[in-house]
């Protein structure tokens, strides 16, 4: 079996659960006979041709309102949203209707759809082509928000969400696309929507991030090892709905918590756990919770945007504030 | 049954692709061929500029670019024909037109650098900067136009958005409010033929861009793009009907990209080489070169000349660009808001120390 990376694996979930469920199809803006602008459906529009795999006028509206009447009417549609900053015109179908269309009538209509978007920043592209916009939907009641950081994890992670009766808003961390490549069974087993993923165990820390800074924060628990301090990893991966039993097991287990992630700060999804870990875990904590995130501001072009985004210097630095209490 | 509405759409052309007058009756302001050669030049110094953007970009001194090669009528047409107090909103490839109003080559070279400050560019400080969500700037530019005829002022607002981005949600929107208000606002379809890998074909089953603006009882032109005398000559029609209230418009102009949608795509993957040598033989500049050739207004030793003049004059821009020092780490908080809240300021402290460290 080939390793491949994980825009692969995107494709490999897809081909896979086109193959073996004809009401899934695939629509978007160059989706088609190019592919995808990442390449994520390369191929695709060849095996199951363009009545399957459908290139979209150049309008998000039109996708996003387009996928909620296929999904209200026995398709599986996955849209693509080409890049987070284009995202935003799809909002109100998102919102107002994909996300309550069970919710308001009374599970009469159901929207089981996906939308996938590559996500994030640092990959010196252009204005609007790098937003870490996720908690603007972990907000949204209904929604699920998923965000794979593996080959592994985007294989299994698709499949499950293409299979969800509800809509799923899923992230690619673009930054991550290619960055490795791993061994990925194209057996048609998901992964739950519904639990964190431990990367690696620790007992003195715990670090938990999503999408793209899995790499920064898995670099620093290396770090940190060299140094005699053994950091838990977890990889939240499904935001919504938030799999807290697992952040919470193991802050019991270390005392000490470090959230990273490359959104703003205020109101960033770190913001949630950081609360809930107030609530539930208050006396097992032995240092205040950190966060490492991007700062609140926009993620600047890219002469700078390597300063906004968490990196392991950072990260580092907030496990031995955490360390020093 | 009785016809309530009738519609047609006109095709404006006078310079065929072989450099010869299709139509003698030249628009007024052609009429002294020097103001032909002098959009000509500035052809020439915009795809001067275009081959030179490209080259940085794939030497790795600029990020991902979109080159305008081709689109040079078009953009220059509609810049030199607009007022300095019009605003402009472009989309994100319109160089032609912002240089004809003051942007400079080193504002596009910032901005495509990773660099904030080529949104504040030496253009009119009223005008848009560069847009990349499609079509949103037709909709400000509407509202622009709304704010014109509010207070009384003799300005247009003129979007220029593609065959892709006609078939956004923002530009009917913008159609419909200047229709429904009698805005100030033209609409200027840049019809250039894909929308990175969808042709225009698969955009909408309407026979022209330019009935997008019957819906919203605006004027409907279509217009050859690459034939400068008349792009230009459609823009000043249009801008004089809005300028005296007389209505908006939709102009599609037929031009092709002759390029890659931008130094990120290959179209090789998605679009036939044929189609593209096939365009290049109605491509805008050779055909002017042509009849001005034969007008005996210029000649292969003056365009030399003025290439290498061109050249020279990029080079300049160029050099501004890459001597541009990076932003300090605090850039990022600038501007963020009038008045800096106490948080953001904390934060903003918090960079500058951590890059101090």
């Amino acid at each position: 079996m080939a390793a491949i990376t994980l825009i692969e694996a995107i494709t490999q979930a897809l081909a896979y659960e086109m193959k073996h469920d004809e009401s899934v199809i695939v629509l978007g803006e160059d989706v088609g006979v190019n592919g995808g602008v990442f390449r994520a459906t390369a191929g695709l529009q060849q095996i199951f041709g363009d009545q399957r795999v459908l290139d979209t006028p150049l309008d998000e509206t039109t996708i996003a309102g387009l996928t909620v009447g296929l999904a209200t009417q026995g398709m599986k549609p996955v849209a693509e949203a080409q890049f987070d900053g284009f995202m935003y015109p799809m909002v109100d179908h998102i919102v107002c209707h994909a996300a309550r269309m069970r919710y308001r009538t009374r599970g009469r209509l159901t929207c089981p759809m996906v939308l996938r978007v590559p996500w994030g920043g640092g990959i010196r592209a252009p204005e609007h082509h790098s937003e870490a916009n996720e908690s603007i939907f972990t907000n949204v009641p209904g929604l699920r928000v998923v965000m794979p950081s593996s080959p592994q994890r985007a294989y299994g992670l698709l499949l499950a969400a293409i299979r969800d009766p509800d809509p799923v808003i899923f992230f690619e961390p673009k930054r991550i696309y290619r960055q490795y490549k791993e061994e990925v069974p194209d057996d048609g087993e998901a992964l739950p929507l519904d639990v964190c993923f431990v990367l690696r165990d620790g007992s003195d820390v715990t670090l938990v991030s999503w999408g793209s800074q899995i790499k920064e924060t898995l670099e620093t628990a290396d770090a940190l090892e060299k140094e005699g301090i053994s950091a838990e990893v977890i990889d939240v991966a499904c935001l919504k709905p938030l799999d807290f039993d697992t952040i919470l097991e193991s802050v019991k287990k270390t005392g000490r918590c470090v959230i990273v992630h490359e959104a703003a700060k205020t109101a960033g999804f770190g913001a949630e756990i950081a609360a809930r870990l107030a609530e539930e875990a208050l006396y097992d904590l032995q240092a205040p919770v950190e966060r490492v995130t991007g700062y609140d501001t926009h993620i600047p072009l890219f002469r700078l945007e390597m300063k906004y985004l968490p990196s392991v210097e950072k990260i580092l630095a907030a496990v031995k504030r955490s360390l020093s209490v | 049954m009785p016809i309530v509405a009738n519609f047609e759409i006109e095709y404006l052309q006078y310079l065929g692709a072989d450099g010869r007058l299709i139509n003698d009756d030249l628009p007024e302001f052609a009429k002294d061929r020097k103001n032909i050669l002098e959009l000509f030049k500035h052809m020439l110094y915009v795809r001067s500029f275009d081959t030179k953007a490209v080259a940085l970009q794939r030497t790795g001194k600029l990020g991902t670019y979109a080159s305008c090669l081709g689109h040079e009528a078009t953009h220059i047409g509609i810049g030199s024909a607009m007022q300095y107090d019009d605003v402009f909103a472009p989309s994100y490839r319109e160089y032609g037109a912002q240089f004809m109003r003051g942007v400079k080559p080193r504002d596009v070279l910032m901005y495509w650098g990773g660099d904030e400050r080529g949104n504040n560019f030496s253009g009119p400080p009223h005008d848009y900067a560069w847009c990349v969500p499609i079509a949103t700037q037709c909709l400000h530019a509407a509202g622009a136009a709304l704010s014109f005829k509010l207070r009384g002022e003799p300005r247009v607002a003129v979007s220029c958005v593609g065959d892709g981005g006609s078939s956004k949600t923002d530009t009917y929107a913008a159609i419909n409010s200047a229709g429904a208000y009698n805005l100030p606002y033209i609409s200027c379809i840049i019809n250039n033929g894909w929308a990175i890998s969808v042709p225009r074909k698969s955009q909408t089953g309407a026979k022209t861009l330019a009935q997008k603006g019957l819906a919203g009882g605006l004027h409907c032109l279509q217009v050859d793009g690459n034939d400068i005398i008349a792009v230009r000559a459609a823009m000043d029609h249009a801008l004089k009907l809005a300028r005296n209230g007389h209505g908006g418009s939709v102009l599609e102009f037929i031009t092709y990209r002759l390029s890659d949608h931008t130094t990120a795509d290959d179209a090789r993957r998605y679009r036939d080489d044929a189609e593209v040598k096939a365009a290049w033989e109605r491509e805008p500049i050779s055909r002017l070169r042509t009849f001005l050739i034969n007008e005996k207004l210029w000649s292969e030793t003056e365009e030399a000349a003025w290439k290498e003049e061109c050249g020279r004059l990029v080079d300049i821009e160029v050099n501004a660009y890459l001597e541009t020092k990076v932003q300090p780490v605090e850039a990022m908080f600038d501007y963020l808001y009038g008045d800096m809240p106490a948080d953001v300021l904390a934060q903003r402290a918090d960079a500058i120390a951590w890059e101090k460290r």
